[in-house]
């Protein structure tokens, strides 16, 4: 699958600067990231899997669990900190965010909209959790403990006193985003957004 | 190598060792390779010398002076490749040896320290790298140590030995290296104290080594561990045979040299492996003896480990090799570990292991933040183990894939030069 997301998460990233991927996974983005934008990056996971597949890529990663914070980090020592489509899955995304802001000059956070309108229509059609090709488990195993909405996290920017510098919307990760984006909140099923302190 | 846990899985079939009490030299000769090896051994191997004894091959030590002559014993895995881009130099920990992987015989009971690392398909994979592994200086197995002949007197050094640092051990590895004609390492590996001299190495050799993998263990050795280690070297300057170092034409101060490895030994397990091994557990007895006998399995245990440490390595180096690991200090000479670091080109990868109390998981991070501060290649992975510091030496499952993928990774990204 083409990530059309991951596209639009690099043009946001200046060339060569330094780019911290929270949540990398087997640091597909992040290897992009290098090879396409010459960034000096690096990446986080708490999965032992994850980090055996930055290692095997020639990534650099550090194995740490981002529910305990960046405490390994120092202020402002990153450009650019990302967190790809992995918000919802941590324990406290507020302070994810603040910890974000806090290491790196600009953050960038992607993440499923949960206004989008097909989980508004099967919770009030159908009165059962949205389960969706986006959000595919039931609600006894998801991993997604945190969803939120467009509307929640320009909220939550707002109450931590964030600038968002872009949003962008999306009808899927593999789907390339329409011109203009009418009624995000209803429309898309992702969105990223990048913010920075005000 | 810290010994450790292999030998408690199996208590009732405990070996003694029957080494030379002062093996300044091995000499095992030839065997064809291959015999009595398992499959993924590194097969039968020999332990090799190399003395340095011409003019200008004085090794200068850190502490001052000079070391002349001094010999070497090494050990080699795998095949050197014809650009010499493929050695991986192993160090090793306290009371390890040359002796990393394979057998020295085909009916040779005990492998090489970290056989479970090295050999054909394994994480060091000797059917693509070269691996080379050498006795520290100091020590007790075939390199110029306190047992060893001091020319000036004609009888072994004993305490006459200089003290010798970290840095001087990696200099006399570098050494050998050009003696082996490898310019610069794919990669130095090792543990503890190994892992200090890795981490030397790329301080001290940054044109010479491409990957770096210290595990469990620190930048500066920590207080707790110089305590230990002192209690140890307490314990052997207490025992009368010790006499001032210069007991080689009589005793050992084997009792000495015993309660010190005890101490060792308790560091480098954990509270839960203690617990899930031994127990409270009584050896061989129903009920206690009321007397100061080894009532419990876990003392039967550490006088074993004691006693059968006392039939391989010198008291005396002991001595020096724990003074090596109390000195070392990268931030003494560079005044930051940031400082320290600033030349480092090697790619780092570093591994802490979960219930490691002896260098816990912190004192690994620390060398981490300290590389990223001036954006330095590293990556670290905490390995989740109850087996405390000796997990190195025991979680092959666990450490293998990603030091595997490591190396992989990195010598596509590796030519030396020339």
């Amino acid at each position: 699958m083409r990530r059309i997301d991951y596209k639009l998460i690099e043009d946001l990233v200046p060339q060569g600067s330094t780019v911290l991927d929270l949540a990398c996974g087997d640091g597909e983005l992040l290897g992009q990231l290098i090879r396409d934008k010459g960034v000096r990056g690096s990446g986080v996971d708490v999965s032992q899997e994850a980090v055996e597949a930055c290692v095997r890529r020639g990534l650099s990663v550090f194995h740490g669990d981002l529910d305990a914070g960046l405490a390994d980090f120092a202020d402002g020592s990153h450009d650019v900190v990302i967190l790809s489509m992995s918000l919802q899955q941590l324990r406290r995304p507020r302070m994810i965010v603040r910890e974000m802001v806090r290491v790196g000059r600009q953050a960038i956070v992607s993440f499923p909209n949960f206004a989008h309108w097909t989980p508004r229509l099967q919770l009030f059609a159908g009165g059962r959790m949205p389960v969706s090709r986006d959000l595919p488990y039931q609600w006894w195993d998801t991993p997604n403990i945190h969803l939120c909405t467009v509307k929640d996290f320009r909220a939550l920017c707002l109450e931590e006193g964030l600038c968002v510098e872009h949003e962008l919307f999306l009808r899927g990760v593999d789907k390339p985003p329409p011109q203009r984006a009418v009624l995000p909140n209803l429309m898309a099923r992702v969105a990223i957004f990048a913010v920075t302190r005000c | 190598m810290t010994g450790g846990l292999t030998a408690a899985r199996h208590p009732r079939t405990w070996v003694v060792m029957t080494a030379a009490k002062h093996p300044d030299r091995k000499e095992i000769g030839d065997v064809a390779m291959g015999l009595g090896a398992d499959a993924g051994s590194a097969g039968i191997v020999r332990t090799r010398h190399v003395t340095f004894d011409q003019p200008g091959q004085e090794l200068a030590l850190e502490g001052g002076g000079t070391l002349a002559p001094f010999t070497v014993a090494y050990e080699t895995y795998g095949k050197l490749s014809e650009r010499r881009d493929n050695a991986i130099l192993v160090t090793h920990a306290l009371s390890g040896d040359a002796h990393v992987a394979g057998l020295h015989s085909a009916n040779d009971r005990r492998p090489g320290w970290w056989d479970m690392m090295i050999g054909p398909g394994k994480g060091l994979d000797t059917d693509r790298y070269f691996v080379i592994s050498s006795n520290v200086i100091g020590g007790c197995s075939g390199s110029t140590g306190p047992a060893s002949e001091n020319p000036a007197t004609g009888r072994p050094y004993g305490t006459d030995f200089p003290i010798i640092t970290i840095a001087d051990m990696v200099n006399a590895q570098a050494m050998l290296l050009d003696q082996l004609g490898i310019d610069k390492l794919l990669a130095a590996v090792g543990g503890s104290m190994g892992g200090m001299q890795v981490l030397e190495w790329a301080v001290a050799h940054p044109e010479r080594v491409h990957l770096c993998v210290p595990l469990a263990t620190a930048a500066r050795q920590p207080t707790q561990a110089i305590a230990f280690n002192e209690v140890g070297r307490q314990a052997i300057m207490a025992d009368p045979d010790w006499r001032g170092g210069h007991y080689y034409d009589g005793k050992p101060p084997a009792k000495g040299l015993s309660v010190a490895r005890m101490v060792g030994h308790i560091t480098y397990l954990s509270d839960e492996a203690m617990q899930e091994k031994f127990g409270r557990r009584l050896r061989d007895i129903h009920d206690y003896s009321f007397t100061f006998s080894a009532d419990f399995e876990v003392e039967s245990y550490l006088r074993h480990q004691g006693l059968s440490f006392t039939n391989r390595f010198d008291a005396n180096t002991y001595l020096y090799i724990t003074r090596a690991l109390d000195y070392f200090d990268l931030t003494r000479q560079h005044g930051s570990l940031v400082q320290a670091f600033r030349n480092v080109t090697a790619r780092f990868l570093v591994l802490a292991f979960s219930s490691d109390w002896l260098h816990p998981p912190y004192q690994l991070k620390e060398i981490v933040s300290a590389l990223r501060a001036t954006h330095k290649h590293v990556s670290y992975y905490e390995v989740e183990s109850h087996y405390g510091h000796d997990a190195f030496l025991l979680e092959r499952e666990k450490i293998e894939g990603i030091i595997g993928a490591f190396l992989a990774s990195g010598a596509r990204t590796f030519a030396p030069p020339g």
